[in-house]
C-alpha cells in the first residue's frame, strides 16, 4: 500500500521549534553557563521565525493550516518568547532557579501555541493546547522553594485540567453530532443538515466558550489568574499573560468564526456577558490590589474583555482589531512586567505597589518608562494602547455595538484610576525604601524594544493595521 | 474652489508651533538634572523661539476669508483614512497665539518657585503647550483627539507633582472628569466617522448634514467632553480643586488655555457639525450658562482662599463665554471668542499675581493678607489693573468681551441677558471686595517688609497689561480676525443675517467698532 509522506512545508517552523527545544534540553547537560542556553534559544527562535516565510499551506489532510491568520499569531508568540527570555536571564538567577529546562519549557509552550493557531482540526487544537498548558503549569511552579509559586502551579493545573475536560466534552459532543472534528467540515455539516437551534450544538459551543474563556482569563473563568500571576515567576507571568491569552483568542476566533459561523447569534449572546463581566471584574477588582502582579493580573482580565469585543463583532474587521489589540498588548504588558522585574533584586521582592513610591526620584528614567506603559494600558494617546482600543471600538461601532463600546469606555475610565495610581506613587510620593534595580543588559534591551514599540505603534499604527488586514485576507 | 489656503511660508508654521516645544522637551531630557539653570534657560529659549516663529501667523493672516489658512495636509494613517491636517481660521488663530505667549509666561513665573524635579517640570510645561497648540490647529478629528488626550499626561504630572497639599485628590479628580467626557466624545467621533463614510476630515464632515436624532446624540457626546473642559455647570467641580492645588504655572495653563479648549470645541465641532441639534439645545445651553454665571459668582463671595476665589470666578466668566457662543449671533460668538482671549489674559495674570505673592508668604488664605499695598505698591497696581479687567471696567478688555456676550445673550433671550448681567454686578462685588481685603485695610503683620515685584516678575506680567489695554481700547484689530469665520459659522447654523439682531444692538455694534 502506497502511503505518501504529507507535505511537510507548512509545518517546518513547528518542526524546527521542536528540534530547538529538544536540542536545548540536551545542551543543558553539557553547558554550564545557562546564559548561553538563553542566547541559543533567542537565536533559535529567530531562525524559526525566518522559516515562517514561505511556510503557508495546508497539510495533513487539512488538519494543519498555515495561513496569514496563524502566521500573525506566531509572530506574536515569537516576540513574546524572545522578550520573555530577555527579561528572564537575570531574574531566574536572582530567584535561584537558573536551570536550562526553563528555556526548553518556554519553547515547548510556544510550540503548543503555534500548533493551536494552525489547527484545522479540533484534535490537533487539543494537542497544541495541552502541550502549551502542561509546559506553562511547570513554569508557573518553577520556583520550587517558594510556596506561592507552588500554589500558583497547582491552581493553574487543577483549573486548567478542568478547562481541558470541558474542551474535550465539547469536542466529543460536536463529533457525535457531525461525525467529524475538522473545523471546516463541521461548519459545512451544520449548515447542510440544518443543525442550527440544536441544543446539543449550543451546549458544545458553550463548552468551547468556557474552555477558551479559561485560557484567555475572561471572567467568570478568571479565578486562577490572580493567584497564578502573583505566585508564578514574574517573567513567566509576563509570558503567560500574553502567549496563552493570544493563543486562546486565536482558536476562539478560528473555531467560532468558522465551525460555529452559522450559530453566530447564539455565541455572540454568550460572549457579550463574558466581555462585560471581564471588563467589570478586571477593572473594579484591580482598584483594590496592593500587589502589582495581582493588579496586572486583573488588568489582563479586563483587557481580555476589550479584545473579546473584537470577536463579538464577528466580521473580518473585528478579527483584525482583536489581532492588532493582542499584538499591542504583548508589547505594553511585557514592558510593564519588565519594569516589575527590574525592581526584583536579591533580598527585595519589589512587587508591592508601595515599592514604587518615589521611584521617579531615585530612578527617573525607569519611572518614565513605567509611566508610558501605564498610560498605554489605560489607553491614552499617543501610546499604542489607545490605538488598540480605538480599533476594537471602531469595529464594534461599525457593526452596531455602540452600547457595548459605551460600556467599555466607562470601564476604561475606571481603569485609569489604578494604572495612574502607580504613576502617582512613582511621581507624587517620597521614597520610603531604598530601591536598587536589577542591572541587566538584556532587560534593558527588552525595555527598549517594548517602549519604542509602544510609542511608534501609538503614532504610526498604519503598518500594524495593514499587516493584520493582510493576515486576515485568506481567512 | 479650493476650500483651504495652503501654507505658503518657508516653514510649516503650525507644525513648528506644535512640535518645537516637543523637540525642546526631548532635548531637555538629555541635560543632566543637576544643571538647573541650563534647563530653565533651555525651556525659555524654546518657548521664545516658538513664539517668535508663530508671529507670522498674526502678520500674514488673511482677514478677508473664513477659509482655513496655513494649511498642512499629509497622509498619516492611510489604513483608516486619517490625515495629518492642520490649519487655522479666525476662531483658532488668536488661541494659538495665546498658547505660545502663555508658555513663555509659565516658564518665567516658575523660575524660582519650582525647586524639585525641575527638569521634569519644564519638560511637562513644554509638552502641554505643544499638545494644546495641536488641539487648536487640528482639522482631523483623530489628530485632534490625540492632542486633546495627550495633553492630559503632562498636565496630570504638573498638578500632581508640583501642586499643593491636596494635589493628589485634585489631580485624580481632574483626570477622571476629563477622561469620562473625552471617551464619550471618542465614541461620538467614531460613530461620526462611519456615518460620514470613513473620514475624520473636519471640513468634509461639516459639509454633510446628519439626521436630527443622530445629531442630538452626537451633540451630547461631544458636549460631555467640552462641557467638562469649559467647565460648565454642573460638571465644573473639578476646576476649583485643580486650580487651587496646581502650581502657579499649572493654574495659568488651566485658566489661560486649557479650559479654552472646551469653548473652542463647541465652536469648531459642536456647532458646525450638529447645527440643528445646537439650535434645539440653545435654551438648555443658555440656562446652564446663566446658572454658571450667577451660581459661581455667588460662591466666589464666600471663598476664603485666593486661588479658589479666582477659580470660581473662572467658572463664572466661562459662563459668559458659553452664553455668547450659544446665543448664535455674531455679537455673541465674536464676544465669546474675544472673551476667551480676555479671560486667558486676565485670569492667567491673576493666577500669576497670586503665585508671586504665594512665593513670598506661602499662604493663600485671604485672611492672612491685608494692607499689602503698603509694602508692595507696584504689585498692588498690577493687581488693580487685572482686577478691573476682571470686573469689566470700560477701557479694559473685560468690558468689550462681556459687553458683546451680554449683547448677544440679550438678543437671543432677554431673560438670559438680564440674569447674566447680574453676574457682572456680583463679579464687581467679589473682585473689589477681594482687592480691598488683600491690599487695603489694616496691615497684616505677615506681610510687613515683603519685597516688591522683581524685574522678572514684571517682565512676565507686562505683556498681559499691554493686552488688557490694547484689547480694551482698540478691539477691532482682534475682532477683525474673526468676522468672516464667525459669519461663515453662523451661516452654517442659518441664523445669520439681521432678522434676529435688533436695531439697537446693531447701532451699538457700530459704536463699538
Amino acid at each position: 500500500m502506497n502511503f505518501p509522506l504529507p507535505n511537510l512545508g507548512p509545518v517546518i517552523p513547528e518542526l524546527f521549534m521542536t528540534a530547538l527545544a529538544l536540542i536545548l534540553l540536551l545542551a543543558d547537560l553539557f553547558i554550564k553557563k545557562k546564559e548561553a542556553i538563553a542566547a541559543l534559544s533567542i537565536v533559535g527562535v529567530g531562525a524559526v521565525a525566518y522559516t515562517l516565510i514561505g511556510s503557508s499551506g495546508v497539510t495533513f489532510g487539512g488538519m494543519f493550516i498555515s495561513d496569514g491568520y496563524s502566521t500573525f499569531f506566531k509572530i506574536i508568540f515569537f516576540l513574546n518568547v524572545i522578550l520573555s527570555v530577555l527579561i528572564s536571564i537575570k531574574y531566574i538567577a536572582i530567584e535561584k532557579v537558573n536551570f536550562g529546562e526553563y528555556y526548553s519549557l518556554i519553547l515547548l509552550s510556544t510550540l503548543g501555541m503555534m500548533i493551536m493557531v494552525s489547527a484545522g482540526d479540533l484534535i490537533v487544537l487539543y494537542l497544541g493546547l495541552e502541550l502549551m498548558a502542561l509546559s506553562t503549569y511547570v513554569l508557573a511552579g518553577f520556583i520550587r522553594h517558594d510556596t506561592k509559586s507552588n500554589e500558583a502551579a497547582l491552581k493553574y493545573f487543577l483549573l486548567g485540567a478542568f478547562a481541558s475536560a470541558f474542551l474535550l466534552y465539547g469536542i466529543s459532543l460536536i463529533y457525535g453530532l457531525t461525525g467529524t472534528t475538522d473545523i471546516k467540515a463541521i461548519a459545512l455539516y451544520i449548515s447542510e443538515k440544518g443543525l442550527i437551534g440544536n441544543p446539543a450544538l449550543s451546549l458544545s459551543m458553550i463548552l468551547f466558550a468556557v474552555s477558551f474563556g479559561f485560557k484567555i482569563a475572561a471572567a467568570p473563568f478568571h479565578m486562577w489568574a490572580p493567584d497564578t500571576y502573583e505566585g508564578a515567576p514574574t517573567s513567566i507571568t509576563a509570558f503567560m499573560s500574553v502567549g496563552p491569552k493570544a493563543a486562546g483568542f486565536a482558536v476562539l476566533g478560528r473555531v467560532f468564526m468558522i465551525a460555529f459561523v452559522s450559530i453566530k447569534l447564539e455565541w455572540v449572546t454568550v460572549l457579550i456577558p463574558l466581555s462585560i463581566l471581564s471588563m467589570a471584574v478586571g477593572n473594579v477588582v484591580a482598584l483594590a490590589q496592593t500587589n502589582i502582579k495581582r493588579m496586572l493580573a486583573y488588568s489582563s482580565i479586563a483587557h481580555a474583555g476589550y479584545a473579546l469585543i473584537g470577536i463579538i463583532v464577528a466580521n473580518s474587521e473585528g478579527l483584525t482589531s482583536m489581532m492588532t489589540y493582542l499584538m499591542i498588548y504583548a508589547f505594553m504588558n511585557i514592558g510593564a512586567f519588565a519594569v516589575v522585574i527590574m525592581l526584583r533584586t536579591e533580598g527585595f521582592k519589589g512587587d508591592s505597589i508601595t515599592d514604587y513610591e518615589g521611584l521617579a526620584k531615585t530612578h527617573p528614567f525607569l519611572a518614565a518608562l513605567m509611566l508610558i506603559f501605564m498610560f498605554s494600558l489605560t489607553g491614552i494617546p499617543p501610546t499604542a494602547g489607545f490605538i488598540g482600543k480605538l480599533y476594537v471600538f471602531m469595529a464594534a461601532i461599525n457593526a452596531g455595538y455602540t452600547w457595548l463600546v459605551l460600556v467599555a469606555v466607562v470601564f476604561s475610565v475606571i481603569s485609569a484610576y489604578f494604572y495612574l495610581r502607580i504613576v502617582m506613587y512613582m511621581y507624587m510620593r517620597e521614597p520610603k525604601v531604598e530601591v536598587i534595580t536589577s542591572q541587566s543588559g538584556t532587560l534593558r534591551i527588552a525595555l527598549g524594544v517594548t517602549t519604542v514599540a509602544v510609542l511608534v505603534i501609538g503614532v504610526f499604527p498604519s503598518f500594524l493595521v495593514k499587516l493584520a488586514k493582510a493576515a486576515i485576507a485568506g481567512f | 474652489m479650493e476650500q483651504v489656503i495652503m501654507n505658503s511660508l518657508d516653514y510649516p508654521i503650525l507644525s513648528t508651533i506644535i512640535f518645537l516645544p516637543v523637540l525642546g522637551a526631548l532635548l531637555l531630557t538629555l541635560i543632566s538634572r543637576s544643571r538647573e539653570s541650563v534647563i530653565k534657560w533651555g525651556a525659555l529659549i524654546f518657548a521664545l523661539l516658538t513664539f517668535i516663529l508663530s508671529l507670522p501667523l498674526f502678520i500674514n493672516f488673511d482677514k478677508t476669508t473664513y477659509k482655513m489658512q496655513f494649511v498642512e495636509r499629509h497622509d498619516w494613517i492611510s489604513a483608516w483614512n486619517i490625515k495629518y491636517y492642520l490649519g487655522v481660521d479666525g476662531i483658532s488663530i488668536l488661541l494659538v497665539l495665546l498658547t505660545t505667549v502663555s508658555s513663555i509666561l509659565c516658564i518665567l513665573i516658575s523660575w524660582n518657585s519650582i525647586k524639585i524635579k525641575v527638569k521634569e517640570f519644564y519638560i511637562s510645561i513644554l509638552l502641554t503647550c505643544g499638545a494644546i497648540a495641536g488641539v487648536f490647529c487640528s482639522l482631523d478629528l483623530f489628530l485632534f483627539y490625540i492632542f486633546w488626550e495627550a495633553m492630559l499626561i503632562p498636565m496630570y504630572l504638573i498638578i500632581g507633582v508640583w501642586g499643593g497639599p491636596n494635589r493628589i485628590y485634585a489631580t485624580i479628580k481632574f483626570i477622571l472628569y476629563t477622561l469620562v467626557g473625552s471617551v464619550l466624545m471618542l465614541v461620538g467621533i467614531i460613530f461620526l466617522y462611519f456615518l460620514a463614510g470613513r473620514t475624520f476630515d473636519l471640513l468634509e464632515l461639516t459639509t454633510k448634514t446628519y439626521p436630527y436624532n443622530v445629531q442630538f446624540w452626537l451633540f451630547w457626546a461631544f458636549f460631555s467632553a467640552f462641557a467638562v473642559k469649559v467647565p460648565m455647570f454642573p460638571v465644573h467641580t473639578w476646576l476649583p480643586d485643580a486650580h487651587t492645588e496646581a502650581p502657579t504655572a499649572g493654574s495659568v495653563i488651566l485658566a489661560a488655555i486649557l479650559i479654552k479648549m472646551g469653548a473652542y470645541g463647541f465652536l469648531r465641532f459642536s456647532i458646525p457639525l450638529f447645527p440643528d441639534a445646537t439650535k434645539a439645545m440653545v435654551p438648555v445651553m443658555l440656562t446652564l450658562s446663566v446658572i454658571a454665571i450667577i451660581y459661581a459668582g455667588l460662591v466666589c463671595l464666600v471663598q476664603k482662599d485666593l486661588k479658589r476665589l479666582i477659580a470660581y470666578s473662572s467658572v463664572s466668566h466661562m459662563g459668559f463665554i458659553t452664553l455668547g457662543i450659544f446665543a448664535l449671533n455674531s455679537q455673541g460668538v465674536e464676544g465669546g471668542i474675544l472673551q476667551m482671549i480676555n479671560h486667558g489674559v486676565v485670569t492667567g495674570a491673576l493666577f500669576m499675581c497670586v503665585g508671586i505673592i504665594y512665593d513670598r508668604t506661602h499662604t493663600r488664605k485671604i485672611a492672612d493678607y491685608g494692607g499689602l499695598a503698603t509694602p508692595m505698591p507696584i504689585y498692588a497696581s498690577f493687581f488693580m489693573v487685572f482686577t478691573l479687567a476682571a470686573v469689566g471696567l470700560p477701557g479694559t478688555n473685560g468690558f468689550i468681551g462681556e459687553f458683546l456676550t451680554l449683547l448677544g445673550g440679550f438678543t437671543a433671550s432677554k431673560l438670559a441677558g438680564v440674569l447674566a448681567s447680574s453676574g457682572v454686578i456680583i463679579g464687581a462685588g467679589y473682585m473689589l471686595w477681594l482687592y480691598q481685603k488683600v491690599f487695603f485695610m489694616k496691615i497684616n503683620e505677615k506681610v510687613v517688609g515683603l519685597p516688591d515685584m522683581d524685574l522678572r516678575e514684571m517682565v512676565a506680567l507686562a505683556p498681559l497689561i499691554a493686552l488688557v489695554l490694547w484689547i480694551g481700547i482698540y478691539p477691532a484689530l482682534f475682532l477683525d480676525f474673526m468676522h468672516p469665520t464667525v459669519q461663515h459659522l453662523l451661516e452654517r447654523v442659518n441664523v445669520a443675517g439681521g432678522v434676529q439682531e435688533s436695531q439697537i444692538a446693531r447701532a451699538l455694534m457700530e459704536v463699538l467698532r
